[in-house]
């Protein structure tokens, strides 16, 4: 017997119906009223990440970047304060600054040569005696995010009047963010350039795979038989070899740490010693010189630096655009409804105190290779997947994304009294709570503004 | 040609064969030294036209015979190309890493080539200069890629400059330096070798 099923039209924005426990409707992901909804209620009402202190080191540094579709500048200004202005000339519009990066103490718009101090105020105008209004208005300075703030070096900005503070925010996440953090010199890191890639798809693909566990021996398979082929006896550890056979079965997990963050840590497959995560590096160019070099330097200490070349096992996904993975700063940007860029921006170690014994340029040169490595060979067939995945929704009768691996399993989930949600690392738990985070996201107009300072 | 086993050890990639990278790819388009000999510029031409071809055929392996053992594929990820001990970039591979990259792509399971791209190169503007050293020449082209993917064009432009190394009579690769014009902006499913 044929089992049909009828077709149906969802209720438009009805938030019970597009986003269940166990399924999402394929219109989160190919409705463009949806998406731009999801640029003022997520990509505003939320904190999000919006560059690193170390690509503004200086004042009058700025970076270009975006807050959802909102073209900003980020700043520091003359006084050294961060800002996120909006690149948006307060005359007629144009954008004030036209360049990805670079140091001013002004952005003049080369329209009608409006021009503005990085604090936003308006500095002045050409033939003012032509306008009979007060310049000293704030209006007429340029609109800035109001929260601007950063956590260790990450600054974050939101529109959200009613925002809890950033630190509550991440809540539970600042702890595996802190110790990625702290294993470097210094408890930071410099972003060194970027892989820059993007797909042809919805943001939330991207967010949707962050912690998955699930796909990686099947997604990967080019890349796990790249790593495979030069490996035997011990060195059959190497890589992602976490995930062969079951990895349920290992020690790895995942955890949901509420507001949509969640990390996968890989960390407990290795031993605690120095020189564990090095052992399991696959090959890079450089590896065989460096090593030598480092050891020849160093002695007994090689092992823990060489460390810090090797990458951190460990997926940490702040909701919605900012991951860390390996030693990667993965930062997405939606550029439309089906159009995502996601950069990878390469770190490296900063040694001031000189704990490195002078080593960091040896420890960077191997880490710029370990970093390029997964961008290479492994991103590209995500987001292949994450393209096709965005062609198979235009499908509009076939109307649900299941997302219900785990659920409804005894002792599988465990519910800490913290509300930190762990699970093993192939489970979709991460997904559902994700989604019920956007479901409540999404359900309610947030209180959001912009500011103009009067100086 | 196929190999048959894959480089197990990769000991060339040093501090002072960086500094070399850095330094050979600095400051070398003097016209005082472009070079002049036919025969020379013509054996130079053909390598590149060859090279191109091999790409667009996809004969991985008999492209990787045109590059002397100890080589590089480097394309920067910034328009000052930079110092790839201190950044990212867009790729940067030893032979190794070379190979493993041949290997991933003559995959049946590398996603981002199911199917396979359908690349045409077009080269043009091959300018040979005479580095210090006898055996090295440093060699500007520019190219104009064209990938067929899955119903889709894409495109990749630039410039080249690939470092050659005499061996025996022959001219071959020593590094490929692709200067793609839009190497500091997202570039969507890089996966075919340039």
């Amino acid at each position: 017997m044929n089992i049909q099923e009828p077709i149906r039209t969802p209720k438009f924005l009805d938030w019970d119906e597009l986003v269940q426990e166990d399924k999402v409707h394929r219109l989160i992901y190919t409705d463009e009223a949806i998406f731009q909804e999801e640029m003022r209620k997520i990509w505003g009402g939320v904190w999000i990440f919006l560059g690193h202190e170390s690509q503004i080191p200086e004042k009058n540094d700025f970076i270009r970047g975006k807050l959802g579709l909102r073209p900003i500048i980020l700043t520091r200004d003359s006084g050294g304060k961060i800002r996120a202005l909006y690149n948006r000339c307060t005359h007629r519009g144009s954008t004030v600054c036209r360049e990805d990066k670079g140091n001013s103490k002004s952005f003049a718009c080369p329209y009608h040569g409006w021009s503005f101090f990085n604090t936003g105020k308006l500095s002045g105008v050409p033939w003012p005696e032509g306008y009979s209004c007060d310049f000293s208005e704030s209006k007429f300075n340029l609109a800035q995010v109001p929260h601007v703030k950063s956590y260790r070096g990450f600054i974050f900005g939101t529109l959200n009047l009613d925002a809890p503070s950033l630190e509550t925010y991440l809540g539970g996440v600042r702890a595996p963010l802190d110790e990625w953090l702290d294993r470097h010199p210094g408890g930071t890191v410099a972003f060194c350039d970027a892989n820059r890639l993007k797909f042809n798809g919805n943001w939330k693909l991207l967010y949707d795979n962050s912690c998955d566990g699930y796909h990686v021996i099947f997604s990967h398979r080019s890349l796990l038989a790249m790593e495979n082929r030069q490996k035997v006896g011990a060195d059959a550890a190497k890589g992602m070899a976490f995930y062969k056979n079951s990895p349920d079965n290992g020690p790895m997990f995942l955890k949901y740490f509420g507001n949509g963050h969640h990390y996968k840590d890989k960390r407990p497959a290795l031993e605690k010693r120095p020189g564990a995560l090095w052992e399991i590096e696959g090959p890079h160019p450089g590896m065989e010189h460096y090593e030598e070099k480092l050891r020849a330097k160093l002695g007994a200490r090689a092992d823990e630096v060489l460390d810090l070349a090797s990458s951190e096992p460990i997926n940490i996904n702040i909701f919605p655009n900012l991951h860390i993975l390996g030693n990667h700063v993965q930062v997405s940007q939606p550029v439309s409804l089906t159009e995502t860029d996601t950069t990878w921006w390469g770190t490296s170690v900063v040694d001031d105190n000189d704990q490195l014994q002078g080593c960091a340029d040896d420890i960077n040169a191997l880490r710029m290779r370990t970093q390029e490595s997964f961008p290479n060979f492994g991103e590209l067939d995500d987001l292949m997947n994450f393209e096709q995945i965005q062609i198979g929704l235009t499908a509009e009768e076939d109307e649900w994304v299941y997302m219900h691996r785990g659920l409804g399993i005894n002792d599988r989930i465990t519910h800490a009294a913290n509300g930190t949600i762990i699970a093993p690392s192939t489970d979709e738990v991460f997904l559902r709570e994700t989604m019920r985070e956007y479901k409540r996201l999404m359900s309610v107009e947030p209180n959001l503004a912009i500011k103009r300072d009067p100086n | 040609m196929k190999r048959e086993t894959p480089s197990q050890k990769s000991y060339y990639v040093s501090d002072e064969w960086y500094q070399s990278l850095v330094d050979g790819y600095q400051d070398w388009q003097h016209p005082e030294a472009e070079i002049t000999d036919l025969n020379t510029r013509d054996l130079v031409r053909r390598l590149l036209e060859k090279e191109a071809c091999l790409l667009d055929e996809t004969r991985l392996d008999d492209w990787l015979a045109l590059y002397v053992p100890e080589c590089a594929y480097w394309v920067p990820a910034s328009l000052n190309q930079g110092d790839p001990r201190k950044e990212i970039a867009v790729c940067f591979d030893d032979r190794r890493r070379l190979e493993d990259r041949i290997f991933r792509l003559q995959n049946d399971f590398a996603w981002s080539q199911r199917p396979a791209s359908r690349t045409a190169r077009i080269l043009s503007g091959i300018t040979a200069y005479q580095s210090k050293y006898e055996e090295v020449i440093m060699v500007r082209s520019s190219f104009f890629t064209t990938e067929f993917h899955d119903g889709d064009w894409r495109k990749y432009t630039g410039w080249y400059g690939h470092r050659l190394r005499k061996s025996s009579e022959n001219w071959l690769i020593e590094v490929k330096q692709v200067n793609l014009i839009d190497c500091d902006q997202n570039l969507r499913n890089l996966s075919v070798i340039l």
